[in-house]
């Protein structure tokens, strides 16, 4: 049987959604039958592969390189995930946007106000956004799996369902938070 | 008496028995938010939107009192649809972050979008930066989290019958605010009964150090029926 690609990508968020992934224990072993990982920050691979079957991503949109890579992974991939909080909604990672310039706003905040001395801006590091973005108001989302982190059987129960054609119903298995 | 159809069961309640109130009885759930058993309805979630056969319009169940031979819908798909818009354009008008929310697990918002399913809202949301009040001994106002539902200003009012809370403005920029929009240490009718922090179905009254899932009894239902029946 030929197994499904599946890619996982880390934006702004803290990896625990990636954490919460490998909580499936067991459960990733009749897992691992079905997928072949093809991208992930878990493996040591640089470039985003062609024809994706899936791809979980975890994290908002901070910042120019990542909308970028997440624009190349919805073009590559075939059915795009959202993966916890930061992904759908933009979460603590999106609390600045609620200062006005808020891209400027946070750099000064963390590299000048707090510095003890000689503070300066880094100007080697991708730009970051006006706003921080829910991934689905970048690209198009198939399916979305909230929680901070999602629980990991919400996350093996979506893989599951879509490994095995059906559509998941999310109704009293998403966790906000 | 009346007699009517809930959902195709049969039911009889008394006369003028509100919609909401009659459901329950009979064991069927209709998610509300700004309902509180006791505080007198006040119509504004629009969660609890019932099919009434015979129109083509939604019916609040919370304010609308049964007649006889009704026939009532309460979880239709269509109904189901505006439920979840209704959760997401709660979650979208304010900064709702479960995460850091000190009634994370213990708030009624957050369970009714888990329980009904919405896994992401289509609107964008707003990042808002209202103010925050802490000035009071130990009760805390977070405005970003407040839904609008005034619970708040009906158990002060009603109950505690002191009448501190009230709201400002209008639509999305709408305020709780203290006496004539004083700072909390500065209200002079304020009794510190805690009670507006009992009802907040959010984070967004809350007492400082203390765990939320204590300061949200359940009880309080019970406490305002006994205190509305004392003769």
């Amino acid at each position: 049987m030929k197994k499904t690609k599946v890619s996982t990508i880390w934006l702004s968020g803290c990896s625990g959604c990636h954490m919460s992934f490998l909580d499936q224990d067991e459960l990733l072993l009749e897992l691992a039958k079905k997928i072949q990982m093809v991208y992930s920050p878990l493996m040591d691979i640089k470039t985003f592969p062609e024809n994706v079957d899936l791809t979980l991503i975890e994290g908002a949109v901070a910042n120019e390189e990542q909308q970028n890579l997440l624009k190349e992974a919805r073009k590559k991939t075939k059915i795009l995930i959202s993966l916890g909080d930061c992904a759908v909604t933009g979460n603590v990672t999106a609390l600045r946007n609620a200062w006005s310039d808020s891209d400027q706003a946070v750099l000064k905040k963390a590299y000048m106000e707090k510095s003890n001395k000689n503070g300066q801006i880094p100007t080697d590091v991708p730009k970051l956004l006006k706003k921080v973005r829910p991934i689905h108001e970048v690209v198009n989302v198939d399916y979305f799996i909230p929680g901070c982190p999602p629980p990991a059987g919400v996350i093996n129960y979506v893989l599951t369902e879509l490994l095995a054609g059906k559509t998941p119903n999310m109704e009293g298995r998403s966790k906000y938070g | 008496m009346v007699n009517l159809k809930i959902d195709g069961i049969e039911v009889e309640v008394p006369k003028d028995t509100m919609i909401l109130k009659a459901a329950k009885d009979n064991r069927i759930d209709i998610p509300t938010l700004c309902n509180l058993e006791g505080l007198i309805s006040y119509g504004g979630c629009r969660l609890c939107l019932v099919e009434i056969s015979g129109s083509s319009k939604l019916f609040p169940a919370c304010t609308t009192p049964v007649s006889p031979g009704m026939e009532i819908t309460t979880n239709s798909n269509k109904l189901k649809e505006y439920r979840k818009m209704t959760i997401q354009l709660l979650l979208s008008e304010r900064t709702h972050i479960c995460s850091v929310c000190v009634a994370n697990d213990h708030c009624e918002l957050q369970s009714l979008a888990n329980q009904l399913g919405v896994d992401h809202t289509i609107f964008e949301r707003n990042w808002t930066k209202e103010e925050i009040d802490s000035t009071h001994d130990f009760l805390v106002i977070d405005r970003n989290r407040c839904i609008l539902c005034t619970r708040c200003i009906r158990v002060c009012d009603e109950i505690e019958g002191v009448h501190t809370l009230d709201l400002r403005l209008r639509g999305k920029d709408a305020q709780i605010i203290m006496d004539m929009d004083n700072q909390w240490i500065n209200s002079c009718s304020c009794t510190s009964c805690r009670k507006c922090s009992n009802v907040c179905p959010v984070g967004a009254i809350y007492i400082e150090g203390e765990p939320v899932s204590h300061t949200k009894k359940k009880d309080i239902v019970e406490f305002i029926k006994t205190r509305r029946n004392r003769k």
